[in-house]
C-alpha cells in the first residue's frame, strides 16, 4: 500500500545489490518482533567495538525496530539491504 | 477496571445519556416530514446542528451528520477530490493519518489518482516545509491533515498547513476526530471531519463540515438527506445526545484538560523512571491533553496488554502482534520509533488520579515478567 515504507525497487537491468560482509550474522528470518531485537541485544557483545553485525529478518516490524533499537542503545544503524528472498539484512555497528 | 482507552472511545457523557433518553421519546419522527412530531424532530436536529457548529467553528449550513467519523472522513476526502476533478488528480496526505484517510486515498489511487505521502519527524509532527511544497505543485486537487495523531497524541501544524493550502488554492481536509471537543479546531480547514463518540457522545454520529465556497461533490448516489451530503435517515436522538455531550465538554474542557494533562506528564516522567529500556514517544508539549504512548524494548505488545487487562487496566497498542493486520502501526513506522511493546494510555474525563497511580505501580512488574518469559534479564 502506498503509505507503507518500502525499499525502492531497483531498476530491472541493475545487478543485485552487493551486501558487504559483517563480523557476525544473526539469522532471525521467520522470527517475529521483538525476538530479532532480543537476539541482537544478546549477541552485540560478541563482536569487537566498531565491527558490524548483520541481522537477517523478515518481520516487517524489524525494519523499523532494529534502527530504533540502535538509536535507543547508541549503536549505529549502518544500512538495511533488501534480501532477494524477502526481508532485509540490517547492518548494525557496535559503538561501545 | 480502570479504563485508560479514551482515544478508542470516550464513555458516554452523563449529559448525553440524559439527552438521548429524552430525545428517544420526542425526536423519533422523520425530520423531513411536515406534521407536528416531524417538525419537532427537525427542530431538535437543527438545534443540535447549530450547537455543534458553534463549538467546532462552522456555520450550521456547512455541517452534516454522518453515521461515523470514518464515514465523515471517507465522504470528506472523496467528495473534495470529486469536486476538484478538473483542477487536478493528486492528493497530499501526511504519513500518520488515520487509516480512514489512507484507505480513502487508496480508493483514489485505485481509480488512477495520485497520492503523495509526506513524512513526519520522530515526534510524529508532519514535515511542514515538505507538505507546503507538495501542495504548491501542479495538479494537486486536495490535501489532508489530522489535528492530532490518534496513536501518539502529537498535534499537527494545521493552521500553518492550511495557510500553505490557501496560498496554493488547494482545499484542506482536516480530520479532527481525536481533538474535537477537547481542543479548539484550528482555523483554515475546507472540509472538517469529527466523531461524537470520541468526545463522549453516542456511537453512530460523525460530523462532516464543508466550508462555504469549497467545491465538494458526494461520491455516493444522490440523496436528499443532510443537505444532500450524506445519504440515509438521520439518527435524531443520537445527534441530540452528541450535541449535549459536546456542549458539556466545551464547558468543562479548560479545567479537565489541565488535570488530565498533568496526569499525562506524570506518566511521561514516571514510566521511564520505573521501567528500564522504555521510550516515551510523541511530542511532550504539543500534544493532546489526555494521551500518552510508550514502547518497551524486548516486550511482546499482546502479552503486555493481556497482563494489564488481568490486572484491571484497559489500554491499547499499536504493535503489530495486537492488530489483525500483522503489520506494525504505520504511525510508529513513519516516526521511526519502536513498533513492538507499544502501549497507548488515554485518559477519559473524570478518571480518578488513583487509577493512574495504580497503573504506574503495577506496570514495572508486569513488564519485568513479560520480558522474563521471553528470556530477557
Amino acid at each position: 500500500m502506498i503509505w507503507r515504507k518500502k525499499s525502492p525497487e531497483p531498476p530491472a537491468e541493475a545487478p543485485a545489490p552487493v551486501i558487504p560482509p559483517a563480523a557476525l550474522t544473526i539469522d532471525a528470518l521467520g522470527r517475529k518482533c521483538p525476538i530479532p531485537i532480543i537476539m541482537l541485544a544478546e549477541r552485540v557483545g560478541e563482536v569487537p567495538v566498531g565491527a558490524v553485525i548483520s541481522v537477517l529478518a523478515d518481520d516487517p516490524a524489524a525494519f523499523t525496530d532494529v534502527p530504533a533499537w540502535c538509536r535507543l542503545k547508541s549503536h549505529q544503524h549502518v544500512e538495511s539491504y533488501e534480501l532477494p528472498q524477502g526481508g532485509w539484512a540490517i547492518h548494525v555497528r557496535r559503538q561501545y | 477496571m480502570a479504563y485508560l482507552d479514551a482515544a478508542s472511545t470516550e464513555p458516554l457523557h452523563p449529559a448525553a445519556r440524559e439527552a438521548l433518553l429524552a430525545a428517544l421519546d420526542v425526536g423519533w419522527a422523520d425530520p423531513a416530514r411536515l406534521y407536528g412530531s416531524a417538525r419537532r424532530a427537525r427542530l431538535l436536529l437543527d438545534q443540535a446542528r447549530a450547537e455543534i457548529a458553534e463549538v467546532l467553528g462552522a456555520r450550521p449550513d456547512e455541517l452534516s451528520f454522518t453515521t461515523s467519523g470514518t464515514q465523515a472522513v471517507h465522504l470528506g476526502v472523496l467528495g473534495a477530490l470529486q469536486g476538484r476533478r478538473r483542477a487536478g488528480r493528486h492528493l497530499v496526505v501526511s504519513a500518520v493519518e488515520h487509516s480512514s484517510v489512507l484507505h480513502a486515498a487508496g480508493v483514489h489511487e485505485g481509480a488512477g489518482g495520485g497520492v503523495q505521502t509526506i513524512g513526519v519527524a520522530i515526534s510524529g509532527r508532519v514535515d511542514l516545509p515538505a507538505f507546503a511544497e507538495a501542495v504548491a505543485a501542479e495538479g494537486v486537487a486536495v490535501a489532508a491533515l489530522q489535528t492530532a495523531n490518534h496513536e501518539v497524541g502529537t498535534l499537527q501544524p494545521v493552521a500553518e498547513a492550511a495557510e500553505a493550502c490557501r496560498s496554493a488554492g488547494v482545499p484542506l481536509v482536516v480530520d479532527a476526530a481525536q481533538s474535537a471537543g477537547r481542543l479548539p479546531i484550528p482555523p483554515g480547514w475546507s472540509v472538517l471531519a469529527a466523531s461524537a463518540h470520541k468526545w463522549g457522545g453516542p456511537a453512530g454520529v460523525g460530523v462532516l463540515a464543508v466550508r462555504k465556497g469549497t467545491r465538494w461533490r458526494s461520491p455516493y448516489p444522490e440523496d436528499e438527506r443532510e443537505l444532500r451530503r450524506v445519504p440515509g435517515y438521520e439518527n435524531v436522538p443520537a445527534v441530540v445526545a452528541a450535541a449535549a455531550a459536546l456542549r458539556a465538554r466545551a464547558a468543562e474542557s479548560a479545567a479537565e484538560n489541565a488535570r488530565l494533562s498533568a496526569l499525562v506528564d506524570r506518566i511521561r516522567a514516571e514510566v521511564p523512571r520505573r521501567v528500564p529500556d522504555v521510550e516515551v514517544i510523541g511530542d511532550p508539549v504539543d500534544r493532546l491533553p489526555h494521551l500518552v504512548t510508550f514502547s518497551c524494548l524486548y516486550v511482546d505488545g499482546e502479552a503486555l496488554l493481556t497482563e494489564l487487562d488481568k490486572a484491571g487496566f484497559a489500554v491499547s497498542s499499536g504493535s503489530s502482534c495486537t492488530a489483525s493486520t500483522l503489520r506494525p502501526s504505520h504511525v510508529l513506522e513513519a516516526m521511526g520509533v519502536l513498533t513492538h511493546g507499544n502501549v497507548r494510555v488515554s485518559l477519559p474525563r473524570g478518571i480518578p488520579e488513583d487509577d493512574v497511580d495504580r497503573f504506574l505501580t503495577v506496570l514495572p512488574d508486569i513488564v519485568r515478567r513479560v520480558r522474563q518469559r521471553l528470556g530477557v534479564q
